[in-house]
């Protein structure tokens, strides 16, 4: 009798294993991936459509040309998983059982639970990003403010690099000169890691970003144009950009099978729910103490997808287990970058910002789409 | 002579950012004067703690280490 293998989510991770698995146990298997829309975004390059760098069709591709044809695609939305029955059931009523399922449903960003916050812009969506380009695209003069709204969120580079982009871009519409960049820190340095901070701090100095540490967005005054911090400052602004804070899917909470704020909990190396049999998590899904973001469902992805492999197959668990590791790009401004890249056991250590480590992220980007989603990179 | 702790935190197995911004969250919610306790197992908590207590005016009035597990005692500033 063939198992059936149910994969929730078409972002990076469950792309990645539903290829894998496919691949590897063949008709042993029927293997189905769930996903809302179809759509598989490129999410790494929301960044640059917010400073008018890349445009929204490139970060889009059907889900359809980047699976095998042995992966059925529902798309549909997961609305309750019954781990018990191993069962999931579906927005439009369907039910789909399994033997093996994969959760790679992503997060979800919650800007409204930001008293005020919820017309700050964002780059953490398709139409946040877009929203946030036409804002800048008539933005003259004033402040531009950049806040963190809640830990954990997706890439934690992103408001460090929206900074030096953000700063790129004034300058090349010649008016830097009558703006000011504010970034406002969750800690007393730019970034969670110590050695990236000393890294990038004297560039923020030397661009004229202007850091605030231990600034945590609490709150949003939108007709005063200030932001206030659980610490008490309050800054003015003339146009806030926030990090929203982010939470599970819906489906995790309403399944009972996250933590309070919808995270997943699993083992760190074996990915497995630590509760539940015959599920698996992997992505921003989990609660994981480690980054939410694509490099790691990546990692992930290859792990889960052996060890779903082997449980199809009667065979015993892979030796081989998630290590942590993460490896990230960091865009410094002015066509330079550097890198990101540790696990569990290895600290950071962080190049010098170079072009070559900017040309590596756009030949990376660039390359995605014929080598990420098929698990040949 | 005792000391009254008003809130404690169990922060052990979190990573940084975490310890911090839920300390932070937690201190804003005491009156001027009360104490506040957190247990934390991040190495990078404890220059996390130190700093945040510096900048904010929380002073931090205790601070010791079992077994890996680092304790901190922050009193909430005078509004």
């Amino acid at each position: 009798m063939r198992n059936d293998v149910l994969i929730l989510g078409g972002g990076v991770g469950g792309t990645i294993v539903a290829n894998l698995v496919s691949k590897e146990v063949g008709d042993r298997a029927r293997v189905t991936l769930v996903d809302t829309t179809g759509t598989h975004v490129y999410q790494p390059g929301f960044l640059y459509v917010a400073v008018g760098r890349e445009k929204p069709a490139a970060l889009r591709r059907p889900e359809t040309s980047l699976i095998r044809e042995e992966v059925k695609l529902v798309v549909d939305e997961a609305t309750l998983i019954d781990p018990k029955a191993q069962k999931v059931i579906l927005k439009t009523g369907r039910t789909m059982r399994y033997d093996e399922l994969l959760i790679a449903t992503g997060s979800r960003t919650v800007l409204d639970e930001v008293p005020g916050g919820a017309g700050a812009h964002d780059f953490y969506t398709m139409d946040g990003a877009q929203r946030l380009h036409r804002a800048l695209e008539v933005f003259v003069a004033g402040t531009i403010v950049i806040g963190v709204a809640g830990i954990p969120y997706k890439c934690p580079p992103a408001p460090v690099e929206f900074a030096f982009l953000l700063d790129d871009y004034l300058r090349s519409r010649h008016i830097r000169e009558r703006c000011q960049v504010k970034l406002l820190s969750p800690l007393n340095r730019a970034f969670t890691i110590e050695t990236t901070s000393k890294l990038v701090q004297p560039i923020l100095a030397e661009r004229g970003i202007e850091l605030t540490g231990f600034f945590n967005v609490e709150s949003v005054d939108p007709i005063a144009k200030t932001v206030t911090s659980l610490e008490g400052e309050t800054v003015d602004y003339d146009l806030l950009v926030l990090v929203p804070p982010h939470r599970g899917q819906k489906v995790i909470e309403a399944s009972r099978l996250g933590d309070e704020r919808g995270w997943i909990p699993v083992d760190k190396n074996t990915l497995m729910h630590t509760q539940f049999d015959h599920i698996w998590a992997i992505g921003d899904a989990t609660n994981i103490p480690i980054s939410k973001s694509g490099s790691v469902a990546h990692y992930e992805a290859s792990v889960a997808a052996a060890e779903i492999a082997a449980a199809v197959k009667g065979e015993a668990p892979p030796v081989h287990v998630y290590d942590g590791k993460v490896m990230c790009f960091l865009e410094t401004g002015r066509g330079q970058a550097t890198t990101v890249s540790f696990d569990y056991d290895h600290p950071p250590v962080s190049p010098a910002p170079s072009v070559f480590w900017h040309w590596a992220k756009v030949l990376f980007n660039k390359s995605y789409w014929h080598t990420v989603p098929q698990g040949r990179l | 002579m005792s000391i009254t702790i008003a809130r404690s935190l169990d922060l052990k197995g979190l990573s940084c950012p975490l310890p911090i911004i839920k300390t932070a969250k937690a201190m804003k919610e005491l009156a001027p004067g009360q104490l506040l306790e957190a247990f934390a197992t991040d190495p990078g908590s404890v220059p996390d703690f130190k700093a945040w207590s510096q900048t904010t005016g929380n002073p931090l009035i205790e601070f010791d280490q079992v077994v890996g597990v680092f304790h901190f005692v922050l009193k909430k500033k005078e509004s």
